[in-house]
């Protein structure tokens, strides 16, 4: 997702619509991706939303102005349902995005899913080794995503490839780039993990060096340099590198809607950690009143909400005060400043990571195991 | 007129029937009022002027009949350096095929 793109739109109104909708059908998913961003009890979640639930829901965000609509989970392909959403959506004048691993997407569906007028795949590598791919993923799909890239542009579809960079793959990216241009990729997401849900569980095991961060950059200049407008590369830094916070999804309330499996509405995909929020359900609230009206939603918009150091900053607007669920993670309370921000009094909590990223494997003392996503562990992570 | 901007896009052919990026899909949207473009996972709600423009390419109107169209309906003359300029810059942005 890309939020800085987006956000060129001029809204007049206080309040904007939500553009951007993430239909997260389902929970259920082939890998077990140790930088999964679902939340670690998924698999508590309750009965997913029905075909209609899904219609109704796709139908009330268009009528609130949604425009760009991602079917992801999860793995969507799961949904056998998939290609009635998608036509609809593509029927109400959404641009619609499937994110997807790939497994799941035969010759078959893809041109059923065509035939619905999906306008774009994003695919997801975990990365351009096998055995890597395979140890990361847990389970074989580097052969399957090669596979599925060549149905993808043989129907046509504008390809983003998207690969999650981290400790374990990030000394590779030049193959994942190699591996990008070979399958005739128009984009390239290198987006370093953000450390949240199953993520954050991994971070010591998955958060780079700053060599290897500042080595990958080099890198991928290079490969920038070499092939102009073949590629588009975007590379997404880790922020536990950076002293001023991003401005999560753009603001809260401010163009994302994520819906859950479920039926929970969120501002961002991962705000359900967030437990003193009552986050309302598409099946009880409308759109439009879920937007406009709930708690949880005009919660933390504006800047009334703010402490300090926010409060009286006066680069407040420009970030925000960062992500709400990180401050929440690593200071307790979701209305301090993000403590990537070195204005922060919990700004250690950052640092003591990256300094810990610092160390080489072989030197620490202890290593963690990496717990991979999957309905056993999310069970046993939340009892 | 038509020399000067000759000059400034010495690469451009006025002949060119210019298309939307495959990529992209340019839609009204009554929420915003006004032309939007949707690419993959971003959005850019396109100003009046540009929107002008934009919903106007379609693979079969040059960007002479396009700018003599553009000059017509708003009763004014000289837009060719204003259209040219944003042709150019579309393009830029992997908006528009020339």
């Amino acid at each position: 997702m890309n939020a800085s793109e987006i956000c060129k739109s001029d809204t007049p109104n206080p309040i904007g619509p939500p553009l951007w909708l993430l239909a997260e059908v389902t929970y259920k998913c082939p890998l077990h991706c140790v930088f999964c961003y679902n939340p670690v009890d998924f698999a508590l979640a309750g009965p997913e939303l029905s075909t209609e639930d899904w219609l109704r829901v796709l139908r009330e965000a268009r009528a609130a102005g949604s425009v760009q609509c991602g079917f992801s989970g999860g793995e969507p392909l799961v949904r056998e349902d998939l290609e009635i959403l998608v036509a609809e959506a593509h029927r109400l004048g959404f641009y619609t995005n499937l994110l997807t691993s790939g497994v799941g997407l035969t010759e078959a569906r893809a041109a059923a899913l065509k035939k619905a007028g999906l306008d774009h795949v994003q695919l997801s590598f975990q990365d351009s080794t096998k055995e890597l791919n395979d140890f990361l993923s847990h389970t074989k799909t580097f052969d399957l995503k090669r596979r599925t890239a060549e149905i993808i542009k043989s129907h046509d579809w504008p390809m983003v490839l998207n690969c999650v960079i981290h400790r374990l793959n990030i000394d590779y990216i030049g193959q994942i780039i190699e591996l990008a241009v070979e399958l005739g990729a128009e984009y390239l997401e290198l987006a370093n993990s953000q450390y949240y849900s199953w993520a954050e569980l991994n971070r010591d095991n998955l958060l780079p060096s700053r060599e290897q961060l500042e080595r990958a950059e080099r890198i991928t200049n290079e490969f920038r340099e070499k092939l102009g407008d073949r590629l588009r590369i975007i590379f997404v830094v880790p922020d536990y590198y950076e002293t001023r916070p991003k401005k999560c999804m753009n603001g809260w309330g401010s163009i994302f809607l994520t819906v859950t499996p479920d039926g929970s509405a969120l501002p961002c995909h991962v705000a359900k950690m967030l437990k003193d929020i009552s986050f309302p359900n598409v099946r009880d609230m409308g759109i439009q009143d879920i937007w406009y009206e709930s708690d949880a939603f005009n919660r933390y918009r504006g800047d009334s909400w703010m402490k300090e150091p926010c409060r009286t900053c006066p680069e407040k607007e420009k970030d925000l005060g960062g992500c709400r669920c990180q401050a929440y993670m690593l200071t307790g309370d979701a209305a301090n400043a993000d403590p990537v921000c070195e204005k922060s009094e919990m700004h250690h909590r950052i640092t003591e990571a990256a300094d810990y990223a610092q160390i080489p494997d072989a030197q620490r003392d202890t290593i963690k195991p990496l717990v991979f996503r999957d309905p056993k562990a999310s069970r046993a992570l939340t009892v | 007129m038509t020399d000067v901007t000759a000059q400034q896009h010495p690469n451009v052919d006025l002949k060119i029937c210019p298309t939307v990026a495959r990529m992209f899909k340019l839609q009204w949207e009554q929420a915003q009022k006004s032309w939007v473009l949707l690419y993959p996972e971003g959005m850019v709600a396109l100003n009046g002027s540009a929107g002008e423009i934009m919903s106007r390419l379609d693979g079969k109107t040059s960007i002479q009949v396009l700018i003599d169209t553009l000059e017509k309906q708003f009763q004014t003359s000289g837009l060719s350096t204003d259209v040219l300029n944003f042709l150019t810059m579309a393009r830029g942005q992997g908006w528009v095929k020339l």
